[in-house]
Order: C-alpha cells, then sequence, then structure tokens
C-alpha cells in the first residue's frame, strides 16, 4: 500500500508525498532523494544530527533507541518533539505523519 | 621559505592516508592537513568503533582499527602531519605552484593539491546565542587547547556528553569555579565518567545545572558572565571569565568552497579519468568529489587515489609518464 506523509521544510514549504510503504527507505533518505536540503552525514547512524525533525502529529511512532537518545542530547534546537529522520523507518505504521526538518546545526 | 613537497592531502581520513601509500609507491612524498588533533577523519570523529563490512579483504574491521591499518600501511613512507589547523587560503604562481596557509600560519607549498577533505572540515556546533561571536576570543571557546588558560577563572561549561563532562571534570583543580549547564536530566557520557561528576556535584566542587541552557552572554569587552534559564525555574545569572559550549563537532566545507573549483552541491566536480578538478594541479577524491555514478564509499576514494597521484607524477615530473609496477614485484622501498 501506499502511505501519505506531510513534510514542512526549512523554508516553511509544505509538500506532501505519497510513498509505498515497502520502498525500504527511511525518513533521512527520503528528504534526502526529495532535496529538502537534509544531508544525512553519517548515512543514517544516529551519528551526526544532520536530520533532526520535529513530529508535528501523526501516529505514535517506536520509542527513541539508545544511540539516538545520546545523539539528541548533543544537539542544538532539541525540542520534546525531536526525532532522528535516519531512526524512523517508512511503513504502514506511519500512515499520516507530518513532520518540519529541523534548522542546520 | 618551505621545501616543495610532492603532494599535499588536505584531510587525513581514510582515503587521504591511502593516498600516501599509492603515492609512495611512485617516490611521491605527501604531506597530510587536518583540521582534527587526529589522522582517521570522520571515523575516528564519528563512528570509531562502528564495524564496516565492505572493505576488500576484510569481511568486518572496526573504523578505528582501519585507521590503525592505514597508519601502519603508510609509516614506510614517511608522511608529515599538520593536524588541528584548517586551510584557509590556497594560491598559485606562474610556474604552478601552490601555496597554502593555515589558520595557525603554517604555509606550505607543493605542485600537487590532493583534497580528501571528505564531509568538509570539523567545525564545533556553536549554540543560537545573539552575541556568541562577539565574545569568541575573549571568553567564549569551544575547543580546549590549554586548560592552564582557565586556572584561577570561574567557567561555565554547556553540554552533556563525553568532551562536555571530561572537560569539567578535568579542569576541577584548575579552575576557580566551574558549572556544567545541560539541557536534560540525564548524563549520556561514559557511565564512569558519570559516576565521578555525581562525586563532585555531591562535593560542591562541580556546580550541575540540569534541565536548563545558557540563553545570554553578558560583558563589556570580556565575557563577565551568563545568564543560565532553568525549565520552570528563575533564570540564574553566573559570573563567568570563560564560557566553553561543547556539543561535539559539525562537518562545513568552509574555505574550500572560495577557491573557485566546480561545485555542485557542496561536492568538488571532478573529471573521472584521474580525479581532477577545474584548476589543473588539484585533484578531489572520496566523499568531498562529485561525478556521475558517485558512490561515497571509502573503497571508492581508494580507487580515485590510485588513479589520482598517476597524474600527479607526470605534473611533478615534468610529463613523464611513471612506470607501473606490482609490489609483489617490487616490494615497499621505504623512504627516508
Amino acid at each position: 500500500m501506499d502511505i501519505q506523509l506531510k513534510i514542512i521544510d526549512r523554508q516553511g514549504e509544505f509538500h506532501e508525498y505519497e510513498i509505498p510503504s515497502d520502498c525500504g527507505l527511511n525518513l533521512m533518505e527520503l528528504c534526502k532523494s526529495a532535496e529538502l536540503g537534509v544531508e544525512g552525514i553519517c548515512g543514517g547512524m544516529a551519528l551526526c544530527g544532520s536530520c533532526m525533525i520535529y513530529i508535528d502529529q501523526g501516529p505514535e511512532l517506536p520509542g527513541v533507541g539508545e544511540d539516538e537518545e545520546k545523539m539528541l542530547d548533543t544537539l542544538m534546537h532539541v525540542r520534546k518533539n525531536s526525532r532522528l529522520a535516519c531512526q524512523i523507518k517508512i511503513s504502514e505504521k506511519i500512515n499520516g505523519l507530518q513532520f518540519t526538518i529541523a534548522p542546520n546545526q | 621559505m618551505d621545501n616543495l613537497k610532492d603532494i599535499i592531502i588536505i584531510g587525513a581520513g581514510p582515503v587521504g592516508l591511502f593516498t600516501v601509500f599509492e603515492a609512495g609507491l611512485l617516490g611521491l612524498k605527501c604531506h597530510l592537513i587536518d583540521a582534527l588533533g587526529a589522522p582517521g577523519g570522520q571515523l575516528n570523529e564519528i563512528y570509531p568503533k562502528k564495524p564496516i563490512y565492505d572493505i576488500p579483504g576484510h569481511p568486518e574491521i572496526l573504523a578505528s582499527d582501519l585507521v590503525d591499518n592505514l597508519m601502519k600501511q603508510i609509516s614506510p613512507f614517511k608522511p608529515e602531519f599538520t593536524l588541528g589547523e584548517t586551510v584557509i587560503e590556497l594560491t598559485k604562481d606562474n610556474e604552478g605552484i601552490f601555496t597554502l596557509m593555515t589558520d595557525q600560519g603554517t604555509m606550505l607549498r607543493s605542485k600537487v593539491i590532493a583534497i580528501a577533505a571528505g564531509l568538509g572540515c570539523f567545525e564545533p556546533r556553536k549554540p543560537a546565542l545573539a552575541n556568541l561571536e562577539f565574545f569568541e576570543k575573549k571568553g567564549v571557546d569551544y575547543i580546549i587547547r590549554d586548560p592552564l588558560k582557565y586556572k584561577n577563572s570561574k567557567i561555565v561549561i554547556s553540554g552533556g556528553g563525553d568532551s562536555a563532562l571530561d572537560w569539567a571534570i578535568y579542569l576541577v583543580n584548575i579552575a576557580s569555579e566551574i558549572t556544567l549547564v545541560h539541557r536534560r536530566t540525564e548524563f549520556r557520557g561514559a557511565p564512569e565518567s558519570v559516576r565521578k561528576l555525581m562525586e563532585l556535584s555531591n562535593s560542591g566542587k562541580i556546580n550541575v545545572i540540569t534541565n536548563a541552557e545558557v540563553t545570554q552572554l553578558n560583558g563589556s569587552e570580556h565575557l563577565e558572565g551568563v545568564v543560565v534559564s532553568v525549565e520552570g525555574g528563575q533564570p540564574q545569572t553566573l559570573d563567568a571569565q570563560f564560557y566553553i559550549p561543547l556539543f561535539g563537532l559539525t562537518p562545513k566545507l568552509g574555505p574550500i568552497a572560495g577557491w573557485g573549483l566546480g561545485l555542485d552541491k557542496n561536492a568538488i566536480q571532478v573529471n573521472t579519468l584521474d580525479y581532477s578538478t577545474n584548476i589543473p594541479g588539484i585533484f578531489a577524491i572520496g566523499d568531498i568529489n562529485t561525478y556521475p555514478g558517485k558512490l561515497k564509499l571509502i573503497l571508492c576514494g581508494f580507487h580515485e587515489a590510485t588513479l589520482m597521484v598517476q597524474s600527479a607524477y607526470k605534473i611533478i615530473h615534468g610529463g613523464k609518464d611513471p612506470s607501473f609496477k606490482y609490489t609483489t614485484v617490487t616490494g615497499i622501498k621505504p623512504m627516508q
């Protein structure tokens, strides 16, 4: 099935995507391929923080892992709804998610 | 003036290091420069203890072990290093010789420059504070170079990672007063450091403020104090001669962007024949370059370095082709 995702980029522009739930990407990879200005420097190891996003609304997400928590501890502009996009896999479970890309570090 | 080097390599990550080996086989000597204080680039800075699975001949190798092995592999070729310095200026004279200058004033000259700068140079993450830049070098430090500078001073450190914890603990007997400000309740540094920090906090040697952020810097000529805002509490004003935010490092393309090289989205465009750039004598290899089909993989960077030094040899030896030899036939000839 296709899932719907809503992304607000760093310029405040709203983007809507319909993506196959089995595409095998995570949200960082999606933002990169959509050229939304996310760098994803470390390639998805939760080690650089360049893909931080703010979860605006949508389904409940899987919890924050130890690596992700450690990284969020050291970043700028962290909020209570901060997550690393590279740690969230695209699947049916995140259908309807809306998030905002955090400012550059 | 300094001696003329064969190849100056900007960036001492895996690809920069392997360039020394391939250049060494052709009798070319290399000088490496890196903004970080140790070789290894992102392998040591970002993921030293992560296993890598796609290095040929190594079913699995830790990033830091790969760096150690590369250092061993290149040691016969006696590379020189300038570490902890960032290249800020690169010029070329009429005879095709490059002069390169670092932020610490080191000057180096060569006929060939290899940019193997990966993601760019690592710079400290800076907190969003209104007059932060004004206080840089006037009380705000992002990197601790000389701990004795803080002798008998009141200092405030921000951060919750290993670096913030380690420095707060280290400076406890040097500074007259230390405050560690952390945005969250928990510290996620090494358990031993956290334990030590708590001990020092309980005995009143380090003032630890959690769920808090430094939100204002005060002072006229030099830093005199900071304001710490605590979640759900009153802001506190602290006397401080130094404020040291330790939020880790993040890579930036930096001065390379201003050297007239062809760029595409923060990467240097190269010719895949030899990974040369639009400026003759400057090559770009590894994650910093881009070309159709580019993959940012260490093993691709190794290949790029190998082809690059062939052209570098020609430039250095007035157009003469290097003779191609297998290491199984000739072995390694160490340099003096």
